[in-house]
């Protein structure tokens, strides 16, 4: 019956063996490589590898038995199909590192996707062994069987040494992913041709030509990709990098660390970033009598919205940032508006995307808190926002009794700088009160509290994870190597700030 | 064997498909990117040449009024403003473009307004007495601290004024500071010592060295001397040669004059550097006033003063004396009939070869030659970077031949922009002024992009992909070229009352400031000679 059947190839020359054995190598090697990629790019991305190791690993496992268990349902025309799922995993396997990169940001349950993709690699991949076996029964079945396997787990060998010493220090992710995807399509294409009849599998010829072009594609372009991600720049794992229209986005994360970069500035850690946002915002709130209408300018992580939220009095909250896609990469990822508690997405919650510069001259509202918390003076188009034209129509913004908060840099690295932005305050017509905390990844930080009237001594502050009604107390002591000095006004045609603030980090740094 | 056969087949069938993709995917990347969008325009080249050509009709409508202002850019703008602010409204400026603005006209896109040609005014002297008059008028002059003048902030440069590309980065101000030689280094300090003496010197007539409006500048003999050599020549005469030196005076040259050290005057060489005192009491003295749609800010504002006289599309071809009076020619584009209007008196601010050709007794343009500029501005859709400091309001390449470009949205509403408009800047003064206009004119659209687009790629190959378009806009005669020997040449082209001249050409430099002081001497003398009451500005 079987020699009846013209599609399926009888395997008679040694160089075909040969080549079936090499592919049963090269096959195993890239399953072991797609399993391994997917388990560090899930801890990479959701933290906690341990799990994640474990649970790829496993549902990886499970769903080659699942493979292994269908493979009975196939009657004929084995080598064809070996083929065909040979382009699939090629496919599947060599992007899911970029596409589980790309999805990461955009989908709500990246677990789905992970998991989704995994189960799909192993069903293939146990579909893989069975079919070969088949392939070659022919032969000596005790011999077929050893050769077999003994190839699967050499080849098992080989990529769990390749991986953690050639691959991922040299390749990345993203380009291993796809130099698997080829040597797998490039297993398909070359049984195509080496094996006698197969004048028919005209399909998949050009299949696997087409496949095999994609991902050398995405292996050039991963270069870039890989570029893009900027890796190498930053200490953790990055995570996601975009470049939007006004900055460049990186989200690295590091066990639970995860932490924000705009334009390669740091701008919080998971870690400690609650003292950081319970110190911008609690202090200002905590003075205003009753604070109903809040707004944030900057701020478009979400971190100092969900601050603000937690005074029960909040009714409307408007938050304006420049981008857009910061603000809904911090309202549509899971794993971001956890950190944010969905402030973003509270219905008090109204996020205008714009210049800050314009929209603060252009706007009518008054609001009982303004919160300051753009990023820091490093160029002279940011440091407009800390000129007294700014502070004056932001003065315009604030309700009768009103509180300000200016982030201000760092009172211990650039005393000028932070006391400069004081000065602005008081140009723009305002009292200030300068305070600090100390935030661990940051170092010593500043803010300064602005009013139009006095500012109260103490204020409703909540207790936090780290700040407390006493606390807030403390925080306006200044030891001397802080303490106010006399500072110029910035002004848009001196932009003394960016200047101070280049000199300070410049010394500091080294 | 067989089967050995088609595993090489199959090898070299997969290498060729490689092979092909690789191949494919090089030639995808070397293609030329199709030429970004925009127009090739410029200042109306067909009324301009049909002053030449002839061939008006005669005049059929007649109207009569006490004076007529020919051209209306900077100069024509500012002596109809200096009439205004005297309380003289029996006048009429006729202008033969569509807008008023002259070389300070604009354009305007989705992303933001820009220049057309000049684009900023440095803070005004002290000695510029009717320009900070009407700084004041415009808000620009907020107020005084203790008697000094206050600029409004937001008017001001509020960027690095600029950064040069030099050696492979960018770096602040437009003198390399690092990675020049011993001689370099003295012959810079040589010179910007000599220039700081220059600003300071007060000379025997106790008038400034060199002042701005120029015509306030000492007559002392060896300083006015200075104009009978080229600037080029006075450095050799100094024994400055450092050739970072002269790439910086080449590129001050070309910026201001269009025109090569060798070429202008060792006095307006040393204008550029010696003269710029400005007088304000924030801001650095040496700031400027910039808007995104550059001078045209300040001309729309000049015409905004008595928008009702003025008359656009009308080109003066005849002005001619008749006895006491003035019979001034004009042709209405639109009507296409030929108005004559009978003045007392007219002011003709024109550049000095149309006004010799359009009105007989005024002498030819002898000495008077223009330099042809090509300026483009390119939408892209994101800001150029590069290595070293940040984007300045006018960035410069050591390594081209443009004069780099200013960003036009840098003093815009937003604080931070992404797309914006490049405003670049091409004097074409490598050749005789006729010959470059020629140039001007045969080169084509594509090939003037081409070259925009391959200069800017070379300062910010980043910017590669972001360019959205190229708008070109042709100077034939951007400027006046201060030649030795014309600024202080000692005879005058004044053809005497009801006549008046009014342009920066006068003055042989192409400022602002040249120009307004030339409008308001015209009007205030116009205004003298028909008896209107009024207190000088100058």
């Amino acid at each position: 019956m079987a020699e009846a059947d013209p599609a399926r190839p009888r395997i008679r020359a040694s160089a075909s063996t040969a080549a079936l054995l090499a592919s049963a190598f090269v096959v195993s090697t890239c399953g072991l490589i797609y399993e391994l990629l997917a388990s560090t790019l899930a801890s990479y991305l959701l933290g906690d590898s341990v799990t994640q190791f474990s649970t790829v690993i496993g549902s990886y496992l499970f769903a080659m038995g699942l493979g292994s268990w269908c493979s009975r349902y196939v009657k004929r025309d084995e080598l064809r199909l070996f083929v065909r799922i040979e382009l699939m995993i090629a496919l599947l396997g060599g992007s899911s590192a970029c596409a589980l990169f790309l999805l990461f940001p955009l989908v709500e349950h990246f677990r789905v996707a992970l998991y989704g993709l995994v189960l799909a690699i192993g069903f293939l991949v146990g579909l893989e062994i069975p079919l070969l076996i088949r392939i070659l029964r022919g032969f000596d079945f005790r011999e077929t069987v050893s050769n077999v396997l003994t190839f699967d787990y050499v080849g098992a060998l080989v990529a769990s040494l390749l991986f953690p010493l050639l691959l991922m220090p040299h390749l990345g992710m993203i380009r291993t992913g796809f130099l698997f995807g080829i040597f797998n399509a490039g297993v398909g294409l070359a049984l195509l041709f080496t094996l006698p009849r197969t004048a028919g599998y005209r399909t998949e010829k050009v299949a696997s030509v087409l496949v095999l072009i994609a991902l050398i594609a995405g292996f050039v372009a991963s270069d870039r990709l890989q570029r893009w991600a900027e890796v190498a720049s930053y200490g953790e794992p990055v995570i996601y990098a975009t470049s939007t229209r006004f900055q460049r986005i990186v989200l690295t994360r590091r066990d639970d660390d995860v932490r924000l970069y705009l334009n390669g500035n740091l701008q919080f850690s998971s870690r400690d970033e609650y003292r950081y946002h319970e110190a911008l915002v609690h202090p200002a709130l905590g003075r205003v009598a009753n604070p109903r209408n809040v707004l944030i300018l900057g701020g478009g992580d979400g971190l100092a919205a969900r601050e603000v939220f937690k005074h029960p009095e909040v009714r409307h909250l408007t938050l304006v940032d420049l981008d857009g896609e910061m603000t809904s990469l911090f309202s549509r990822t899971a794993m971001l508006s956890r950190l944010n508690r969905g402030a973003l997405t509270d219905p008090r919650m109204t996020v205008i995307n714009a210049d800050g510069f314009r929209w603060a001259r252009e706007a009518r509202g008054r609001y009982d808190a303004i919160i300051v918390d753009f990023p820091d003076p490093v160029d002279y188009s940011v440091g407009k926002l800390y000129t007294d034209t700014f502070y004056r129509a932001a003065r315009k913004l604030l309700a009768p009794g009103g509180m300000m908060v200016v982030q201000s840099t760092s009172p211990l690295v650039a005393p000028n700088a932070f006391w400069t932005v004081a000065s602005t305050l008081e140009a723009a017509g305002l009292q200030t009160r300068g305070y600090h905390v100390y935030v661990p990844s940051f170092g010593e930080w500043g803010f300064i509290l602005a009013s139009v009237g006095p500012i109260p001594a103490r204020g409703n502050i909540p207790t936090g994870r780290f700040l407390t009604p006493t606390i807030d107390q403390r925080l306006f002591d200044f030891p001397p190597d802080m303490a106010r000095r006399p500072t110029p006004v910035n002004r848009l045609d001196n932009q003394v700030l960016v200047r101070e603030f280049a000199n300070a980090w410049d010394k500091y740094e080294g | 064997m067989k089967a050995d056969r088609r595993f090489v087949l199959g090898l070299g069938f997969g290498a060729t498909t490689v092979a092909a993709a690789g191949g494919g995917l090089a030639y995808a990347l070397g293609r030329e990117a199709p030429l970004p969008g925009g127009a090739l325009a410029g200042a109306d080249m067909a009324r301009g040449h049909r002053l030449r050509t002839g061939g008006f009709p005669a005049p059929d409508r007649f109207e009569e009024v006490d004076l007529v202002i020919a051209g209306g850019g900077v100069a024509g703008l500012s002596a109809g403003w200096r009439l205004t602010d005297a309380g003289f409204d029996r006048f009429r400026l006729l202008e033969l473009e569509d807008q008023v603005g002259g070389n300070a006209r604009s354009g305007r896109n989705p992303v933001s307004a820009y220049p057309l040609g000049a684009h900023y005014l440095p803070v005004a002297n002290r000695e510029a007495k009717a320009l900070r008059h009407l700084l004041r008028q415009l808000g620009m002059i907020t107020g005084d601290s203790e008697g000094i003048p206050v600029y409004d902030p937001e008017q001001l440069c509020a960027d690095m004024q600029e950064r040069l590309f030099w050696q492979g980065r960018w770096q602040e101000g437009l003198i390399p500071r690092t990675g020049i030689t011993a001689r370099d280094r003295r012959d810079l300090a040589a010179f910007e010592a000599a220039m700081s003496a220059f600003s300071k010197r007060i000379g025997a007539d106790g008038k400034p060295a060199f002042a701005l409006p120029m015509a306030y500048s000492s007559r002392d003999a060896d300083l006015t001397a200075l104009d009978t050599m080229s600037f080029a020549a006075w450095l050799d005469r100094q024994g400055w040669h450092s050739p970072v030196l002269r790439a910086h005076v080449r590129y001050a040259m070309r910026d201001d004059y269009g025109t090569e050290p060798r070429e202008v005057s060792a006095w307006a060489g040393m204008h550029y550097f010696a003269a710029r005192r400005g007088w304000a009491a924030n801001g650095a003295g040496d700031n400027e006033l910039a808007w995104p749609e550059g001078n045209a800010r300040l001309t729309q504002r000049l015409a905004g003063f008595f928008p009702q006289r003025i008359a656009p599309g009308h080109i003066v071809h005849r002005v001619a004396r008749e006895g006491e009076h003035i019979l001034v020619d004009s042709f209405d584009v639109a009507a296409k009939s030929t108005t004559r209007t009978r003045a007392r008196a007219a002011i003709l601010a024109l550049p000095h070869f149309i006004a010799a050709r359009i009105c007989d007794g005024i002498e030819g343009p002898a000495g008077f030659s223009y330099a042809p500029w090509l300026v483009a501005n390119i939408t892209v859709d994101r800001l150029p970077a590069g290595r070293g400091v940040p984007l300045a309001w006018d960035n410069v390449s050591s390594t081209s031949e443009s004069l780099g470009y200013v960003v036009a949205t840098h003093q815009g509403p937003d604080a931070i922009t992404s797309a914006t408009v490049l405003t670049w800047y091409l004097p074409l003064s490598d050749m005789p002024p006729a010959q470059a206009r020629q140039l001007l004119v045969q080169r084509s659209a594509d090939e003037w992009k081409r070259i925009v687009r391959d200069d800017l790629l070379g300062m910010h190959p980043e910017l590669d992909g972001a360019i959205q378009s190229i708008e070109l806009w042709r100077w034939g005669h951007a400027m006046i070229r201060p030649t030795p020997g014309f600024l202080w040449r000692g005879d005058t082209v004044e053809p005497g009352p009801p006549l008046f001249l009014a342009h920066s050409d006068l003055s042989g430099l192409s400022l602002f400031e040249e120009a307004h002081y030339r409008g308001v001497h015209a009007a205030e003398r116009a205004m003298a000679m028909l008896g209107h009451a009024h207190e000088s500005l100058l």
